[in-house]
């Protein structure tokens, strides 16, 4: 009997259709920061790690968390403006430099410089975007981008005066040994050649339409909102999706056919030629390549919400039980195997949990899997 | 008439010269000093002749004359005694001198006008504070190339490692570009040599003009020397209260904060406090006044037990040094670099006007025996006008030189409260007063006719308060002033070729017409005031900046060469940087016409001044 009962079950197994393990993504414990904790505000436009120190760029100052204690800068600290947008790293000398609505700023330790549009060469008060490469500090303003040298203090400013740049309002900028982007909201991607100098722009084959009539032919769009060049690969970021671009070719991604949650994305964040982390305001998405991953509160119950979809389209749900602050995301850094991520409603900090996989489903989804290799969607939204 | 026939006579000469002191005899002006470890070798850096001279400790004789780059300034020796590291400030340079061979093996480039250079123990890399570009060069040492700047004090300049080489302190002798009238702000630089960034600033309130540093041997006691102006105050009250605090400031683990304590007297000043020594055994401080030809020796036991029982209640108080100074200790002209022997029992020091060193046994705090260096035994016009240009004892108490303001013979980055009509009157930024000649008038507002009239009555009449020059004494005063030359311009190409941006900007410095088409009035063209070789036609106009507390609304056109080092600007100080002037202080157009031009033009027009 218990032999036949044995029979049946091995048969019923092997009859049902093979259902593959959901590819492995990373997973994190999220911790997250609100003004409760000590975050000037909760929220956040941008976070840079340096090491043990992360910084965080909000609505109402600039904070930085060290040691397990939050230091806020405000203008009576010395910072240009409340309203801290971007932050980029000096990695030569460690000096960080912040874009606010009313300059930008150089925080050294002990002190802080402002640089403004009347006091310095600075394009523009409001600066959306800062990176620093070499002597190089690079802004991406509401009136253009300028470029400061920090040994000479002479600027240069860009425009549409002197590049391609048909619109003004600059939007990010991702600065490299080779080559500089600036993502021009409204004036798709500036490329400065550091060698000859020169500029050249790359644009919406569909122009200013929101259709999408050549999908991989060129940006997926002029509304870009971020550039991140890493390892000779370009990541663009839109509020109409995102792209890769490796010098040759273009892959678009559409909340459509990819894991992104929306095409409403803040920002990307390139970790080398093939993965890439995308802020959108449904999530935040890592791609590897190949799959994605999504982590938010889930958009209608609010509960912590992890799903992957593989290279097929297939989506699984993943038992988690934290998440990032909030769905609407706007930057994310690096910390080693950890992130760190800007929300609209306070910091997280994603901690990698390293002997756990993706494997393990949640107990909804277990229960489905038995009937068939039904998946929840082929979109995440 | 005569007297400034003999100016004219001496000025023509001079300017063919590169330095005063080049007319007829060549001086060597030694201003810094650095010993060997094994205290046998002291080696001397001779801003005038461009020269290390290396003397022995044991005779007093010079053994070697190494030529340099253009004006020397600080030098340090490695932690092994191998290499000399000797900053050459107007050739952006450093020689490395090997110890060994006595001579240049390498040539090190650096940034705007480096004042001193420090290797860090293990031989690594070569820090350089470079005064103009207020940064500290990071230079491997292994192949010569800068790694990274790091952003120091506004004219960064002096550098001391600590006992365990693990932190780096730089000063900077201009104060920080803050807000007008405020008191100055200055810092202390710290740099950790193991991540090669800096980690800290320690805030030096009230503060312009720190030079010299010096830790102890056991780390816990730092010492800078400071000048702390009065600044806000009319200057011709300084017989009620000091134009400066002489002083120096204490800074290190035992210490919450920097401590700035006086080495004046009531009655009888100590000026220019530049260089500071600590004996090994932690008993003894020096200090060197550069404009009182005095080295101050202090008892550190007893400065320290003031510092903690006073503490900053005593940073003004005159009567302060009496509990902690030892004694004055009367040297050369013009004692500059001072460095202790490495047992401590001799301190060296070098008097720069006189070209000899002073060899003080610091037991008993006395001149021991001088050292000639070698300098021509008679003196020149311009020798003398020098001597006098550092030399405060012609100031009421010998409370300040000319040097103290003009520190280096530029400027001080204060503006100033000079003259007895009523507090905050008449309020005047210190200008630069290199490459003078042809540019009176004098005096913001062109009140001067001439130089001898703004140093010789003025100077007695407001900033003085004492003992006037004679006719000779301001003959030579005057004569050297004149004689200064612009310093290097670092934003002029070699060739003279200007960059897109600086040709775009001479172009607009050159208009004649705005853009809406309309022709700019004669005497709202930039090139109009700003004319002739030194960019100033020599005449008084209201461009608009005249305040309600200026007595008039002329301001004098001021020279422009090497207007790009000098801020602030305006003849108050009102405009903190170049862009200023006009993107705040020009609403009306009345200082040329600027307010049709773009952002990006506007810099173009700054990218070209810095190059005058």
């Amino acid at each position: 009997m218990r032999r036949t009962i044995l029979y049946l079950t091995l048969a019923a197994v092997l009859a049902l259709p093979a259902v593959a393990a959901p590819p492995n993504m990373p997973m994190f414990r999220w911790e997250n920061f609100t003004i409760a904790d000590g975050l000037p505000n909760n929220h956040v436009f941008c976070v840079l790690v340096d090491g043990n120190r992360v910084w965080a760029g909000t609505d109402n100052g600039l904070g930085v968390y060290e040691n397990g204690k939050w230091k806020i800068y405000r203008p009576a600290d010395g910072m240009a403006h409340q309203a801290v947008l971007s932050l980029a790293l000096d990695k030569n000398t460690g000096d960080v430099w912040a874009g606010t609505m009313g300059g930008l700023n150089r925080i050294s330790p002990g002190r802080i410089d402002t640089f403004t549009q009347l006091n310095s060469g600075l394009s523009n008060d409001i600066v959306y975007g800062v990176g620093v490469y070499g002597d190089y500090v690079w802004t991406a303003t509401a009136a253009g981008a300028s470029r400061y040298n920090t040994r000479t203090g002479q600027w240069a400013l860009f425009n549409e005066r002197n590049t391609p740049m048909f619109e003004i309002w600059v939007y990010a900028v991702s600065p490299a040994e080779d080559k500089v982007y600036y993502a021009v909201w409204g004036g798709g991607v500036l490329e400065y050649d550091v060698k000859t100098e020169r500029w050249k722009d790359y644009n919406d084959p569909d122009g200013e339409t929101e259709l999408v009539l050549f999908k991989d032919q060129g940006l997926i769009h002029e509304i870009t909102t971020s550039v991140s060049y890493v390892n000779k690969i370009l990541w663009v970021s839109t509020y109409f999706g995102a792209s890769r671009y490796d010098g040759r070719n273009w892959h678009n991604f559409l909340n459509k056919d990819s894991g992104l949650p929306s095409n409403f994305t803040s920002q990307v964040k390139g970790v080398d030629g093939d993965r890439a982390w995308f802020s959108t305001d449904k999530g935040l998405a890592y791609y590897d390549g190949t799959n994605w991953a999504v982590y938010r509160p889930a958009m209608d119950t609010h509960r912590p919400e992890m799903l992957v979809r593989d290279a097929d389209g297939n989506i699984t749900p993943i038992a988690v039980t934290t998440a990032p602050a909030h769905n609407y995301i706007l930057g994310v850094d690096f910390q080693g195997d950890d992130i760190w991520v800007a929300t609209a409603e306070g910091l997280s900090h994603g901690i990698r949990v390293k002997d756990n996989s993706t494997t393990k489903v949640t107990k909804a989804h277990e229960g489905r899997q038995g009937k068939s290799a039904m998946r929840v969607a082929k979109t995440l939204r | 008439m005569i007297r400034l026939f003999s100016i004219f006579l001496l000025c023509a000469a001079a300017t063919a010269a590169t330095r005063p002191g080049d007319l007829l005899l060549k001086f060597l002006s030694p201003g810094e000093l650095a010993v060997s470890p094994d205290g046998r070798r002291l080696y001397v850096a001779c801003e005038n002749s461009d020269e290390l001279r290396v003397v022995d400790t044991t005779t007093g004789g010079v053994v070697k004359v190494i030529r340099v780059g253009h004006i020397p300034r600080g030098l340090s020796v490695s932690a092994n005694g191998r290499q000399v590291y000797i900053a050459n400030s107007w050739d952006d340079t450093v020689s490395v001198i090997d110890t060994q061979k006595l001579e240049t093996v390498a040539t090190l480039k650096a940034g705007f006008e480096p004042i001193s250079a420090v290797a860090d123990k293990k031989g690594e890399v070569l820090y350089v504070a470079n005064r103009l570009s207020s940064d500290i060069s990071v230079i491997d040492l292994r192949t010569g190339k800068e790694l990274k700047r790091l952003e120091g004090g506004r004219g960064a300049s002096y550098l001391a490692l600590s006992t365990d080489g693990t932190r780096l302190y730089c000063s900077h002798i201009y104060p920080a570009i803050n807000a007008r009238r405020g008191p100055p702000e200055s810092e202390i630089t710290v740099i950790n040599t193991i991540t090669r960034r800096v980690i800290d600033r320690i805030p030096l309130h009230n503060s312009a003009g720190v030079f010299h540093l010096a830790i102890a041997s056991d780390g816990q006691l730092g010492a800078a020397t400071v000048l702390r102006p009065r600044n806000l105050v009319p200057l011709a009250h300084v017989e009620h209260g000091g134009a400066f605090v002489n002083s120096i400031v204490l800074f290190g683990p035992g210490f919450e904060s920097a401590v700035p304590l006086p080495i004046d007297e009531l009655d009888r000043y100590f000026a220019l406090p530049f260089s500071t020594a600590i004996t090994p055994d932690r008993t003894k401080l020096f200090v060197s006044a550069a404009g009182s030809n005095t080295i101050t020796a202090i008892n550190v036991p007893a400065l320290l037990k003031f510092s903690r029982t006073h503490g900053k209640d005593a940073t003004n108080d005159l009567t302060a040094s009496s509990n902690y100074v030892i004694t004055r200790i009367p040297v050369g002209r013009n004692p500059r670099g001072i460095v202790l022997s490495p047992d401590g029992h001799r301190l060296y020091v070098a008097n720069r006007m006189d070209d000899t060193i002073s060899v003080l046994n610091t037991a008993t705090s006395k001149v021991a025996f001088n050292f000639d260096l070698g300098g021509p035994k008679t003196t020149t016009p311009l020798r003398r006008g020098e001597q006098l240009f550092n030399d405060a004892r012609f100031s009421f108490q010998g409370q300040f030189s000319c040097a103290s303001c003009h520190l280096d013979t530029t400027f001080d980055g204060l503006e100033w409260d000079l003259e007895p009509d009523g507090f905050g009157v008449d309020i005047v930024d210190n200008r630069s007063i290199e490459n003078l000649m042809g540019t009176q008038p004098y005096k913001w507002n062109g009140g001067n006719p001439d130089l001898p009239t703004e140093c010789g009555p003025r100077t007695e009449k407001y900033f003085y308060r004492s003992q006037s020059f004679d006719s000779t004494q301001l003959t030579d005063l005057v004569a050297f002033v004149l004689s200064l030359p612009s310093r290097p311009n670092r934003y002029r190409s070699s060739d003279g070729q200007l960059t897109a941006a600086q040709a775009r900007g001479k172009a607009i410095f050159d208009r004649v017409k705005a853009k809406n088409g309309h022709a700019i009035p004669e005497n709202n063209r930039c090139f109009s005031c700003h004319s002739g070789p030194k960019h100033t036609n020599n005449t008084s106009f209201d461009v608009g900046t005249g305040r309600a507390t200026d007595r008039s609304s002329l301001v004098d056109t001021p020279q422009l060469p090497d207007v790009a080092y000098s801020a602030p600007y305006l003849h108050d100080g009102a405009a903190r940087s170049l862009e200023e002037i006009w993107t705040i202080f020009n609403p009306k157009d009345q200082h040329g016409v600027t307010n049709d031009l773009t952002k990006d033009e506007l810099n173009d027009l700054i990218e070209y001044l810095r190059t005058l």
